[in-house]
């Protein structure tokens, strides 16, 4: 490469790294955290939201005075809602800027592909979606929601209070609705629902032809018993499925449509009239009511410069996550890895929606868990929450190839899957 | 005689007026037992306030139906101060309350000093049921209709004295033949005896349709042993029927996919069908009619919100210019410079369209954008056992109306005579006089321009995001491939087969593998004729 290539080059990336991430200029005396979400592509609709809240939050602790008595400085890379860059993003974030956490990913796609990327440079990555579980890694903290957490509630939640007696469970076709309908599937059976009253259907990534579907499911819904819909049905395919369920006359009050991955964020692409009554559950919602929510609606709303911004249940993932690192790095009184790894189990941070979280052993926090109903405004409002918190269940108990499984990472146990049948580490997934 | 008498008319006025005063009494103290009751839904937990709820409905009084309106809306409020319940409308940055019983107005009041009574779907219903049947004998045959129609979609033993009274009283026909649906469908659900249940089963089997199936199969389990054969029938007969319609219903489906993937691979036909461009940017051009949609939705939401209903009609010419001067640029700028590259065409398009995207993406934000849908294209109807939404016919409609528009624009004007020319031969055409380095530029703005009005109604059915164009490529570009290059009948056939080859194969197959059928179906016929449906004939094919 010629000089001057070399130079225009420099160049580039000066205005590049200037423009984009607020010209975060290297200096010894800070702290670096990643910030690993996809900018461009697919993903950027939702990991976009997470790169602000983010730059938000270590603003925030830069005003508070750092960590440390030093400044915290973000990295921002765009690996660009492609897997493998994924896995080289965080190798560059890792070995190349020196950060000392990653905040970032969020399909599970995703997350597996830098995991051994995590493992052998030994850092650590903070995971803030919820997930289908049946993973517990060293290296990682998994902040959003365990199956557990989100999707067995749910089910409940119908079952009881809305007598709910027939299934449909509708996904994406990828690993995420996969797993939680095979684990939702064996839940329900082992509550007695018969597998004729379950009818499961898998559609493509950005699926935009709903008819059918929606006519199969009206179908579905009209054998005499109470139907729902239990929607593991990935963000961009939502809003042509609801627009056609509002379309078609599906009344919440007849067949409720459950989903696990709609936030404000999704519905603030749509008009929300015909889908009143509608449910998501999360373990975070904007409209919850406590004066924590409302400082964190205010500086965001602040920070992005536009009222109309909402927030959601990964971002106050985050802002879990974020806070539980800080505590850990200052009990540890370091950045090194391996310290704040055994620092963060038992760490407790106030969450969003009024009460604390803790990291546990298993490297999964505990969380109280919402149902909402959509209203007109776009926004939930919290109909049912679980009377505690619920801890983050890694190993499913209903797959029979991971009831006998747990993950402790305290010494002297130190193993992501412990079968306590067997007495051995190293079950499923290692 | 005559002072008895006077006695006796005397007990008789003071019989008359303590019959007044009590009356009036029970009125006023009704009042206050219903604002007594409604005042008691403030603070109540979901099942007690569905107890509360039905206790409202059972007092049969019609003034607890605006109450009971407003808290299924989520409109009714308490006021914190002194527990009273209130219907809260929005009046600018305050909010207006409104009596509960009496329905006027009760001054303003600020948002943190009011809270909001919350709803849920078991609550929601119990209104619906309750207004059902507190407004079976309104004056307006309308409201009686709907009320009716709730109680055919809701029925319960309840609502049976009701609907008696609300029959005898009946006089429009219309009304009265729901009225008695419902009737029998409540009997259905009652402990009434068996031959009355009987002769319930018949009507309801009349009716038809899924909520009846519905009903019948919720029967059936709990049914007496000698109606079990009629329910049985009964099942059996609305299920035929129901199929039959369903082919029709899948037939439906499958044109309303196929006008989609009309639309999306229209403009393509133009720039790949007749120019022979590989254009990866065309589902960007797609997603830049959708972005402009909606802003000109933004623009008449912020100004003339009387406008809304006509914002797609002044998007499309709108859309029209915007794409299509994105196009002339493109081909100005890239295109002209790579003909007979394919491709350097294709890698240089499909970077413009990275570029397009980011460049939406930073302009305005990842997430996705709202773009309402006008009056006229939201909701459905049914035509028989056909569920019809009106966004899908109108979209139907419209990709016939743009393909007749541009059939006719290619073969009856003196443009489309010139580009037919330049693309058949290129050089036999400039020596007529022809310019065609600007017919090029001017059918590639054609196609973009085509592919923008396009994306103004694909923005009625999908995400207006920035990967809004992605979704499309793939499937126009079969289309076309499928249809046959160069040909617009091609296009439309294709579409229509395609969109119809889907839906027959969605139900059996699932969407995923459907989708994967289809591909593969597509490569074995191509593999067969490799020119697609319509090859072109000729010396233009060699040229």
């Amino acid at each position: 490469m010629s000089i001057k290539a070399r130079a225009t080059g420099a160049l580039l990336a000066a205005i590049l790294s200037t423009t984009a991430f607020h010209g975060a200029f290297a200096a010894d005396d800070t702290i670096k955290v990643g910030i690993l979400h996809s900018l461009s592509g697919t993903m950027a609709i939702s990991e976009t939201t997470l790169k602000d809240a983010m730059l938000m939050l270590i603003e925030e602790q830069n005003k508070k005075g750092g960590l440390l008595g030093k400044k915290l400085e973000a990295v921002v890379v765009d690996p660009a809602s492609d897997w493998p860059l994924f896995a080289e993003k965080a190798r560059e974030l890792v070995s190349v800027d020196k950060v000392s956490a990653v905040f970032g990913c969020w399909t599970s796609v995703s997350r597996k592909s830098v995991l051994p990327v995590f493992e052998e440079l030994n850092s650590i990555l903070f995971y803030p979606v919820q997930y289908e579980g049946e993973e517990s890694q060293r290296n990682v903290f998994y902040t959003g929601a365990a199956p557990n957490q989100q999707a067995i509630p749910a089910v409940d939640y119908l079952a009881e209070n809305e007598g709910v007696e027939r299934w449909v469970l509708a996904g994406t076709d990828y690993v995420y609705p996969r797993t939680t309908n095979k684990i939702l599937e064996a839940y329900l059976i082992s509550k007695g629902v018969k597998p004729e009253d379950i009818m499961i259907n898998y559609t493509p990534f950005g699926h935009s032809d709903w008819q059918t579907i929606v006519s199969d499911i009206k179908k579905f819904g009209s054998a005499g018993k109470k139907t729902a819909v239990v929607s593991t049905i990935n963000g961009d395919a939502n809003v042509p499925f609801y627009k056609e369920l509002g379309n078609q006359g599906v009344k919440a009050e007849d067949i409720p449509v459950v989903a696990f991955s709609v936030g404000e964020e999704e519905l603030a692409g749509l008009d929300t009239t015909p889908l009143v009554g509608h449910l998501a559950a999360w373990n975070y919602f904007q409209s919850v009511d406590n004066p924590a929510n409302a400082e964190f609606i205010k500086t965001w709303k602040a920070f992005t410069k536009n009222d109309k911004r909402v927030t959601n249940d990964p971002m106050e993932a985050h802002y879990i996550g974020f806070n539980m690192w800080l505590k850990a790095v200052e009990k540890a009184g370091t950045t090194d890895t391996d310290a704040v790894l055994d620092a963060m189990i038992g760490v407790s941070v106030p969450n969003l929606s009024g009460g604390y979280s803790t990291m546990m052993p298993n490297h999964h926090i505990t969380k109280p868990v919402l149902i909402g109903e959509i209203q007109a405004d776009g926004q939930f409002e919290t109909v049912w929450e679980t009377p505690g918190l619920v801890v983050g269940d890694e190993w499913s108990d209903y797959l029979p190839d991971s009831k006998d499984l747990i993950a402790d990472w305290r010494k002297p146990l130190e193993c992501g899957n412990f079968n306590v049948a067997t007495g051995k580490c190293g079950g499923k997934g290692s | 005689m005559h002072a008895r008498l006077i006695h006796r008319f005397l007990q008789c006025l003071l019989v008359a007026f303590c019959l007044v005063v009590t009356l009036f009494a029970t009125d006023l103290r009704a009042a206050d037992d219903l604002r007594a009751m409604i005042n008691a839904l403030g603070g109540g937990s979901f099942q007690e306030n569905q107890k509360q709820v039905e206790a409202l409905a059972k007092t049969g009084d019609p003034r607890v139906v605006p109450a009971l309106k407003a808290l299924s809306e989520g409109d009714l409020y308490q006021r914190k101060a002194d527990g009273i319940v209130l219907i809260v409308k929005p009046a600018g940055s305050n909010l207006k309350l409104i009596d509960a019983l009496t329905g006027d107005a009760a001054g303003e009041g600020e948002k943190a000093a009011l809270e909001k009574i919350k709803v849920n779907n078991g609550l929601r219903r119990v209104i619906r049921a309750a207004l059902g049947s507190l407004t079976l004998m309104s004056p307006d045959a309308s409201v009686r209709l709907q009320a009716a129609s709730t109680i055919l979609r809701t029925p319960s033993a309840d609502a049976l004295e009701g609907l008696d009274a609300a029959l005898a009283a009946e006089t429009d026909g219309a009304v009265k033949a729901v009225l008695e649906k419902a009737r029998a469908a409540s009997v259905l659900v009652s402990d009434r005896p068996v031959d009355e249940k009987k002769a319930a089963i018949a009507t309801v089997v009349q009716t038809g349709g899924r909520d009846s199936l519905s009903l019948l199969s919720g029967a059936l389990s709990s049914a007496d042993e000698s109606l079990r054969p009629d329910i049985e029938t009964g099942i059996q007969q609305i299920e035929d029927q129901l199929a039959l319609w369903a082919a029709g219903q899948n037939i439906w489906y499958g044109l309303s996919l196929g006008s989609v993937l009309l639309l999306a691979a229209i403009g393509l036909a133009i720039t790949f069908g007749v120019m022979g461009i590989i254009n990866m940017a065309h589902g960007e051009m797609v997603m830049l009619g959708a972005y402009t949609t909606f802003v000109v939705q933004q623009v008449i939401r912020d100004s003339y919100p009387g406008l809304f209903d006509w914002s797609l009609a002044i998007a499309l010419p709108l859309a029209f210019l915007v794409t299509g001067a994105v196009g002339l640029v493109m081909e100005r700028g890239i295109i002209r410079f790579l003909y007979g590259r394919p491709l350097e065409t294709l890698l240089a398009t499909w970077g413009v369209s990275l570029i397009l995207q980011q460049a939406v993406r930073s302009i305005f934000g990842p997430t996705n954008q709202e773009v309402g849908n006008p009056s006229w294209m939201s909701g459905a109807f049914d035509l028989g056992g056909l569920t019809i939404t009106w966004n899908r016919m109108w979209i139907i409609v419209f990709s016939l109306a743009v393909f007749a528009f541009l059939l006719f624009l290619l073969k009856k004007t003196p443009m489309g005579l010139q580009m037919r020319a330049v693309t058949q031969n290129r050089r036999m055409a400039s020596s007529m006089g022809i310019r065609t380095p600007w017919v090029d530029a001017l059918t590639f703005a054609l196609g973009s321009g085509i592919a923008g009005v396009a994306g103004v109604a694909l923005s009625q059915i999908d995400n207006v995001s920035p990967n809004l164009g992605q979704g499309y490529i793939i499937d126009s570009f079969m289309v076309v491939v499928f249809g046959g290059v160069g040909n617009l009948w091609g296009t439309l056939v294709g579409a229509f087969t395609l969109g119809i080859l889907n839906k027959f194969l969605e139900p059996y197959a699932g969407a995923v593998l459907g989708k994967i059928l289809v591909l593969v179906l597509i490569i074995l016929f191509i593999q067969k004729r490799p020119r697609g449906l319509f090859a072109l004939k000729g010396r233009a094919v060699e040229a």
